[in-house]
């Protein structure tokens, strides 16, 4: 690469950086405040004089997060949402992918469930439907509701019939050879070689349930039962039910915004435990997912 | 032979068996419910004994006035959204591909891609506390001599908002195409072009933008797809009675008169129109990417 370190190519880098630096900054800092306010002192937060470093740092709004009973209990739902989730989207995925991934030669009735699935993902009943089978089914309340009506992600299904249809027929065709069943050749040769495809579609699932507060919101009837999310979500509902601007003016002085603020921090830190996992399988995935000729 | 070969079509339905039972009670049974777009649908008489009214919810929903404001506002938040958040990931990512420092480079990616996996309970929360009466932003303003501003209860702000934050949310993780793109241009060009003579700038115009040409209209096309789709989580959760006037969207609007106002025949009729136009516009797209960009979405 040819170097030249002329002063308009300097100015330009120096343009580039400090852009760079700015566009990264405005992620960062909404999200510095938050936390900053988290540790700081009450009547600070909601005087609105908290920036990015506490100020008179406590812990007193974590000392009572830690005694929220209903916090923890959503807590609690959410991790099972997301255990009992993805286990089913993974197992159906893999299922559904496998025969799909056939030619319509060797499987014929492919291209009908294919047409099938690809009309399903652009077409829905619409959301009072779907509340009424759950509700007829009565999941209403159970933790099935949040699992059950998304049990097949067709996305991810159509994501991994793709990355399964690369696999080299050799290797099928030696393992058949050998007497495996299709089961056997699903689990112990398609399974094992994609693997990084499977921890993209495993986190795709693991964020979506997590970060799911709606199917929690209209499924629960009982505020005990809300997932974690929705359980946020209900902290927000303060703002989108005001009428009239005074009530909005005044929004930190009347919520406890320290405590609020503790309990948005806590609900994100699952996600940035697997935040190094994301980063390294989303970016594939959303290559593989977007880019196909 | 034969026999072995219905043997192995079976294995393969059996399969398919589990999802597919999963998708006809969850997508199918519920495709059922668009009946009652046509009908006057009351509970008590269930979806197959209320009484048909035909395209009378249709006509309804062309005389209200409600009709064109939702419409109006989820277009222009919609259009708004793609127009920003194509542009801003572009930019971004041509920016990026700049900086030779592979430490801050990953740094950075770090930061802006985390926005991306926040829920909008989440982030609603924060842009709440940002854009608050009292908040940050208004504290810059008032101290540069300006009144502060009520963003969240002002129509003339409101859709501003949601467009900005959308594309502060999603650009760092809209970036990641191109950048993957952008790896893919022979570095051989740049230095045969810097040896002739081009500049940065003549060689970004030159090399770089038809390099990802391909990309950019693949996810304009895909994009364009979703122009009926305003973002019904952000929305839902920052909009309040002073701005449905400029905020309300489809989406929003449908869950208050259905689920809300249980006028479940209007709602599902308002469901059904988007639902096909949404539809017919994905199908395009897809139509559009295939004929001039050589990839298809499905």
């Amino acid at each position: 690469m040819i170097r030249s370190k002329s002063f308009q190519s300097r100015l330009a880098d120096g343009i580039i950086w400090a852009v760079v630096l700015l566009m990264t900054a405005a992620c960062l800092f909404p999200m510095l405040n938050m936390i900053a306010i988290s540790f700081s002192d009450k009547s600070a937060a909601a005087g609105n004089m908290v920036g990015l470093i506490p100020v008179q740092f406590n812990l007193d709004s974590y000392r009572m997060l830690i005694e929220d009973h209903q916090f923890w209990r959503s807590f609690l739902i959410s991790v099972l949402r997301v255990v009992l989730g993805t286990a089913l989207n993974l197992i159906l995925v893999v299922l559904m992918a496998y025969p799909l991934s056939k030619s319509s030669r060797e499987f014929r009735g492919r291209n009908f469930y294919m047409n099938f699935l690809i009309f399903m993902m652009l077409f829905s009943g619409g959301m009072v439907p779907l509340f009424m089978v759950v509700n007829k089914l009565h999941l209403i309340d159970t933790i099935w509701s949040l699992v059950l009506p998304g049990a097949v992600p067709v996305f991810n299904v159509i994501l991994l019939m793709n990355f399964f249809k690369s696999v080299p027929a050799s290797l099928e065709e030696a393992a058949r050879i050998d007497g495996c069943s299709k089961l056997g050749i699903l689990f112990r040769i398609f399974l094992p070689i994609s693997l990084p495809s499977l921890a993209t579609i495993a986190l795709f699932s693991i964020v979506g349930h997590w970060n799911d507060y709606f199917s929690g919101l209209i499924y629960m009837n009982k505020a005990a039962n809300y997932p974690l999310q929705t359980y946020i979500q209900q902290l927000n509902v303060d703002i989108t039910k005001v009428t009239d601007a005074s009530q909005l003016q005044n929004l930190a002085a009347v919520s406890n915004k320290t405590l609020n603020a503790a309990k948005i921090v806590v609900s994100t830190i699952p996600l940035l435990v697997i935040y190094p996992f994301l980063q390294k399988y989303f970016v594939t995935g959303m290559v593989i997912g977007s880019v196909k000729e | 032979m034969k026999k072995k070969r219905m043997a192995g079509q079976a294995g393969y339905h059996a399969m398919l068996m589990p999802g597919m039972i999963f998708l006809i009670i969850f997508n199918v049974v519920p495709m059922f419910g668009i009946l009652m777009a046509f009908e006057d649908y009351l509970p008590a008489k269930g979806i197959f004994h209320s009484a048909w009214v035909g395209l009378e919810n249709f006509k309804y929903m062309l005389e209200i006035p409600d009709s064109m404001i939702i419409l109006r506002n989820t277009l222009i938040i919609a259009i708004g959204k793609i127009v920003l958040g194509t542009i801003v990931p572009i930019c971004f990512a041509l920016l990026l591909n700049e900086i030779r420092n592979k430490l801050m480079k990953k740094g950075i990616q770090t930061v802006v891609y985390l926005p991306h996996f926040l829920s909008w309970a989440v982030l609603a929360a924060i842009v709440v506390n940002i854009f608050d009466y009292n908040g940050p932003i208004n504290s810059l303003i008032q101290s540069m001599g300006h009144d502060p501003i009520l963003f969240l209860g002002s129509n003339t702000w409101f859709r501003k908002i949601l467009i900005g934050t959308d594309v502060w949310k999603e650009f760092g993780y809209g970036s990641i195409v191109y950048l993957a793109a952008l790896t893919g241009i022979d570095p051989g060009l740049h230095e045969a072009a810097a040896i002739d003579g081009a500049n940065r700038f003549q060689r970004l115009r030159h090399i770089t933008l038809p390099g990802i040409m391909p990309i950019i209209m693949l996810m304009v096309a895909m994009n364009l797809g979703n122009i009926l789709n305003a973002g019904f989580d952000q929305v839902f959760n920052l909009y309040n009675p002073i701005v449905y006037e400029t905020g309300d969207i489809i989406d929003t609007y449908v869950y208050r008169v259905g689920l809300l106002g249980q006028q479940y025949s209007f709602a599902t009729a308002i469901g059904l129109l988007k639902s096909i136009v949404g539809c017919t516009l994905l199908l395009s797209a897809n139509g559009f990417a295939k004929k001039f960009a050589n990839m298809q979405i499905f």
